[in-house]
């Protein structure tokens, strides 16, 4: 049997802690050990892109990375997005007026994909963001409307 | 604002925007265990011994479980078409001394951790003899073919014949004759959420819950029931946020069963959540086809007689859907024409693979392809245009309402209404056809491999045999509507508000909408087949109109007015002409407060229960165009152009219309193009994971203009809707392959899907020889 | 899909990581990017009961020009390279390489060390570094080698690296001036692993022969190959598109490709001549010469 380690990570803005074996994988010990299930599951093998968070504002697989691995490391999940309770962050005020989610599953790998892209690409054209978004599979929306809200989130966020 | 018609936001974003939404594996519950369940990696082979002893034994293993410890429970129920001869192929939760397809659960391991369970599965020992395995359906039903299930010769489990007028004499009588076989992949749903349970029994109370139930929670609930020999009310299934269903999401399957079992066992909740490997191979398959047919026709392009021989490519079990898959296909094969001596003649065909259920358009993503393929190479054989000879074929809309001599769940098929006509014009127009057909008739002349597709299609939706809605306004003047409908992400909340605010105004998202929850929705049939709109939603409607008697009694009484003469505003009723005479809902639901209802000599709170019954389905219809370029070199294919004109009777909300469209025809093109369940000759799943079971990304789907129409509104029901779930997706595999047949000038002929760039080649090198052959 | 136990280490320094090597010997395995290796252990395909993270080593992060020629070290991202400067401008290959490398999400975790160490036989890197004449730089406790790429790439998913030894540094030596490159290849999805992929790197004089050609390819064999015939039939001989085309055929003509589900061999042998066919051209188009 191994051992736990002692971790600390930052998330959103908020330091946690917590005792992980070696093999617990990033996304079950944000979701079971912290409570933070927005980020979800989809393939466990680094294809689906549904558990994309970001890990010092880029975007990676958070189930091909050991929580072990994270110690210190300051994360960025969908649960620390919307500017306050009542008001979404742009994106996700995109997502829904243009309907780029249908089910949700997806999504949050969809927004923090996006939250990385924009915040170093300010206009990115519409090949980067199809190419950043290739990276995100979703069985809903047919992504249309997913890259429609990319278009609009970029265009509203570069005239802030 | 008129609320039906409007492409208002939905109210289901929110939550998921903010990764606040609950999903199965989402929910804790105290001292919740973990399955993980043990699959045979053969394809068929006698199990003789299951060895779990040192499973027990590894660290933090509470329970393992096989056939030993379910033995008495009954097989898996159907839940459509049921027929008789099915019975003797339906799946137990655990095998018992059979195995019939890879991933067939054989144990289930209980732990502390699904990484306890997952080391443990690893420990379990068996043996077994390797039978005979049919990896294709052709060789399973050749006689002397090792039967799967005793009992069940060749491998056919079920066959049945669908005739209208006489197709023998047709075909003799015909002035020409196409005989030609067809093949649809095996591909599935793969919803991006895979399967999961919560199960948990309050030994107390006598009372078991079951998270993650969802499309037909209700009868699921009696399933179980049934299974666990525990009374209806002592179980509840709570349906919460599901990831996509198309189909294959919430049948009753063998975990269904297992994980509330192993909570009742344990008087500890149990969790399970399917992973991607599992899913690809535990959750129903779908598509798989072998068609052989043979079309009569005459030289002016009138299709005369359609004789369909069809092997419904099953799995190793027959499961919740019966003989659905083949009685979709015989049904609706006809599709939007006068075939007045069609037939069809259905096999279900056991296989050592993964069983068989419903997927977007089941049955009719096959019959699409088959139908809309053969009227092209008749039409290429008469030189006559292929819009051409879909118009000439057309069943016109003066016919409507249309008996097309097919049935299906035990109603025969009636079109309500349509004008297919029309809908092509409209489509050919938007499309510039003409244009674009001239063009692409230049650029192959130039030598590239460019042409256009045309798929014709009419979905069933709506059906029955009835949707429950209660539509209540609580003491705070909260609306709340019950539906027996199921969220599968489709945004069914949304259209539910939108259309009990239409005739109850209000904020829509103040609307509380419950569903899937077995104890407080006292009736269901549930979320598929595209009906929720149409039966839940003329269910919530008649609901609604109810509550609106009720509120205008009560105003009338309260402001002392004429019913006449009252108005509806955002939560209020007003007297027309008389300012400041208003009463908030509020204010009217609190005149029922029981003691105050007495005193009125009315009922006490605001609410109206309805059923609404169909009896008849309706159906929607669509036309799906394309411009294809293929890369003579590779095989590769792009699809510069592609237009789906959809006529949905009537939109609710335009926007959530358009979504399933673009989302099904994302689907349709996964078929098409990239998605497949591969086996091996010895019954293994090649394609096990995402990396080999390809889904299309945003870089593979190419742009789509939707032309949605209300042409047709439905008569069969008072809001005139159809359901818009599967239009997307029927047509795509047809539409495609007619524009990569049309790009090589109908020099090669494609008869299967999935249109790989190394079939696309191969026919470039057919199209390549035959032009030279020309010479 | 969980993984199977490990005991983990996390040294900071490349001698601690290269001590932990020797002591726990084939049982334990280096933890780069995990961007192949966890899949692998979610499936429980690979069990290491040793894992030796190397991401804490700062020392193993650095791209630094030196004598004009590249040197990257093993733990540098995917995202770094793509977006280096310095190799954009002269070693572009690797740059237009990276945008096919899966995906933005894999590319920021994901290594170049961890990549060629994996040595998948359809992956990009092997050929970008192969057409570059790369070489790659092993380090164990007692000693340092230093392979060719086409020597350290065995077959799939095998390298020449032995279980003591770590791969420390990739080199990619000075081009002549004036080369240009190019990439391309085929997958069934944008970022899939290549069903054939072409690299080449070239040169042509002021009379439009070329003087430098190095052609590779991926997904055609165990390892990626060096289309050595094709590079002589180019060499000396005016860059037209007949040439090109039979310089194509020869390098598809003795590829022995292998069939899986997604292509066949005679697929992947047709198309590899007109993948090939197409990378030349672009970069002799990049020389300023019309075809």
């Amino acid at each position: 049997m191994t051992t736990g380690h002692a971790i600390t990570i930052e998330i959103n803005g908020l330091t946690y802690r917590g005792e992980v074996e070696p093999r617990r994988l990033l996304c079950d010990f944000i979701r079971e050990d912290l409570g933070l299930y927005g980020t979800h599951v989809g393939c466990e093998h680094g294809v689906c892109g549904v558990c994309t968070i970001l890990w010092d504002g880029e975007p990676i697989r958070s189930c091909l990375v050991f929580a072990v691995q994270a110690n210190g490391g300051r994360l960025s999940t969908v649960e620390g997005m919307a500017t306050s309770a009542t008001e979404l962050h742009p994106i996700q005020q995109a997502f829904t007026e243009t309907h780029a989610l249908q089910c949700g599953f997806c999504t949050p790998g969809f927004l923090m994909t996006l939250q990385a892209l924009l915040s170093r690409n300010s206009h990115p054209s519409t090949d980067e963001i199809r190419d950043s978004l290739s990276g995100v599979l979703c069985r809903c929306t047919g992504y249309h409307n997913i890259l429609a809200a990319a278009e609009l989130a970029a265009s509203r966020l570069s005239t802030k | 604002m008129a609320m039906i018609g409007t492409s208002v936001r939905r109210v289901e974003d929110n939550r998921r925007l903010r990764g606040i939404a609950r999903y199965v594996a989402d929910i804790e519950r105290p001292g919740m265990l973990h399955a993980a369940i043990f699959r045979s990696q053969h394809a068929h082979a006698r199990l003789i011994r299951v060895d779990v002893a040192r499973a027990r034994a590894m660290p933090g293993v509470v329970a393992v479980i096989t056939f030993e410890d379910i033995k008495t429970v009954k097989p898996i129920p159907m839940r459509l078409e049921p027929s008789e001869d099915l019975y003797r192929a339906l799946q137990r939760p655990l095998a018992n001394d059979r195995l019939r397809y890879v991933g067939e659960p054989i144990a289930v391991v209980v732990a502390d951790t699904r990484y306890l369970a997952e080391d443990a599965l690893e420990v379990i020992d068996i043996e077994i003899e390797e039978l005979e395995v049919h990896v294709d359906a052709r060789s399973a039903i050749k006689p002397g073919a090792e039967p799967i299930h005793p009992g069940v010769a060749r491998n056919i489990a079920h066959r049945f014949v669908v005739e209208t007028g006489n197709v023998e004499h047709a075909l003799a009588d015909a002035d020409a004759l196409l005989e030609e076989e067809f093949y649809i992949q095996r591909h599935s749903a793969v919803p991006l959420e895979t399967r999961g349970l919560v199960a948990e029994y309050d030994e107390g109370r006598k009372l078991l819950t079951v998270w993650g139930p969802t499309k037909v929670v209700h009868f699921n609930h009696g399933v179980l029931a049934s299974l666990l020999d525990m009374p209806p009310s002592g179980i509840r299934m709570i349906e919460v946020e599901v990831g996509g269903g198309f189909g294959v999401r919430g049948e009753f399957y063998p975990e269904d069963y297992l994980i509330p079992f192993l909570a009742r066992m344990l008087r500890r909740p149990v969790r399970w959540i399917e992973d991607r490997n599992e899913h690809l191979k535990a959750a129903n398959h779908s598509r798989e086809q072998w068609h052989r047919l043979r079309v009569g026709y005459s030289q002016d392009g009138r299709i005369v007689a359609f004789d369909d021989h069809l092997l419904n490519v099953m799995g190793g079990y027959i499961r919740t859907h019966g003989a659905t898959l083949p009685t979709m296909t015989a049904a609706y094969m006809p599709g939007p024409y006068k075939l007045d001596n069609y037939r069809c003649d259905a096999h279900c065909v056991l296989v050592n693979k993964t069983p068989a259920g419903t997927y977007r358009g089941p049955g009719r993503f096959g019959a699409s392809f088959v139908r809309e393929r053969a009227l092209d190479i008749i039409a290429r054989r008469l030189r006559m245009d292929p819009a051409e000879i879909r118009l000439r074929n057309f069943i016109p809309s003066e016919l409507m309402p249309y008996t097309t001599g097919t049935s299906a769940f035990d109603t025969p098929t009636v079109y309500d209404s349509g004008d297919y006509a029309k809908q092509l014009k409209q489509a050919l127009e938007k499309f510039e056809y003409d244009k674009h057909k001239h063009w692409c008739s230049e650029q192959r002349r130039a030598g590239r491999a460019v042409g256009i597709g045309i798929g014709c299609f009419v979905e069933k939706t709506g059906g029955g045999p009835w949707e429950y809605a209660r539509v209540e306004i609580d003491l705070s003047g909260e609306i709340i509507v019950y539906s027996g409908a199921a969220d599968v992400g489709q945004g069914i909340e949304t259209v539910l508000s939108q259309i009990v605010a239409d005739t109850l105004p209000t904020d829509i998202e103040s609307i509380r909408v419950v569903h899937g929850d077995t104890a407080v929705v006292p009736f269901g049939v549930g979320s598929f087949g595209s009906r929720s709109t149409v039966v839940a939603g003329n269910a919530a409607l008649r609901a609604a109109q109810d509550v609106k008697d009720q509120l205008l009694a009560l105003a009338a009484t309260a402001l002392q007015a004429d019913i006449g003469d009252l108005g509806f505003e955002n939560n209020h009723i007003v007297v027309r002409g008389r300012i400041g005479s208003a009463i908030s809902y509020a204010e009217l639901a609190a005149l029922t407060e029981p003691s105050s209802a007495r005193a009125l000599g009315v009922k006490p709170g605001i609410s109206a229960e309805a059923i609404f019954h169909v009896d008849r389905m309706v159906f929607p219809y669509g036309v799906h165009l394309a411009l294809v370029e293929v890369d003579q070199k590779t095989g590769f294919i792009k699809i510069p152009k592609y237009l789906i004109a959809f006529d949905v009777g009537r939109a609710v909300n335009p926007m959530l219309v358009k979504g399933q469209i673009v989302g099904g025809f994302a689907q349709g093109l996964g078929g098409a193009l990239l998605e497949e369940f591969a086996y091996d000759s010895s019954g293994q799943l090649l394609s096990g994971s995402f990396m080999d079971y390809l889904l299309p990304s945003c870089a593979e789907v190419p742009e789509v203009e939707v032309l949605l129409t209300e042409d047709a509104p439905s008569p069969l029901n008072p809001l005139g809707v159809k359901g818009a779930g599967e239009g997307g997706t029927v047509a795509v595999g047809a539409t495609l392959a007619n524009a990569v047949c049309d790009a090589f000038d109908g020099l090669v002929n494609i008869r299967q899907l999935p249109l790989t760039p190394e079939l696309v080649l191969g026919a470039a090198h057919e199209a390549r020889k035959a032009r030279a052959e020309l010479r | 899909m969980k993984p199977p136990s490990f005991e983990y280490h996390a040294p900071s320094t490349l001698r601690e990581a290269l001590r932990l090597l020797r002591e726990l010997g084939p049982d334990a395995k280096p933890l780069a990017g995990g961007q192949s290796l966890v899949p692998m252990m979610n499936f429980r395909i690979a069990h290491p009961r040793h894992l030796i993270d190397l991401n804490q080593i700062a020392a193993l992060s650095y791209i630094r020009v030196e004598d004009g020629g590249l040197c990257i070290g093993a733990m540098v991202r995917h995202r770094e390279i793509e977006h280096s400067q310095i190799i954009r401008q002269h070693w572009p290959l690797l740059s237009e390489v990276m945008k096919h490398v899966a995906h933005v999400q894999i590319r920021s975790r994901g290594t170049i060390g961890g990549s060629l160490s994996h040595a998948d036989p359809a992956a990009e890197l092997p050929a970008a570094v192969g057409a570059l004449d790369g070489e790659l730089v092993l380090q164990s406790e007692s000693a340092t080698r230093i392979l060719r790429a086409g020597d350290f790439f065995l077959s799939a998913l095998t390298t020449a690296a032995q279980s003591d030894e770590l791969l420390v540094e990739i080199r990619i030596p000075k081009l002549p001036a004036g080369t240009s490159a190019a990439f391309d290849e085929l997958s069934r999805r944008r970022g899939d692993f290549a069903i054939v992929g072409v690299a080449a790197v070239v040169k042509c004089d002021h009379a439009g022969k070329f003087v430098f050609a190095r052609v590779t390819l991926t997904g055609v064999d165990e390892t990626f190959l060096r289309a050595r015939r094709a590079e002589d039939c180019l060499l000396g001989q005016e860059a037209t598109p007949a040439l090109i085309a039979q310089a194509s055929r020869i390098a598809a003509a003795d590829l022995n490709p292998p069939s899986d589900l997604h292509a066949s061999s005679s697929y992947r042998r047709e198309v590899a001549e007109a993948v090939a066919e197409r990378v030349l051209s672009r970069a002799v188009a990049q020389q300023g010469i019309a075809l």
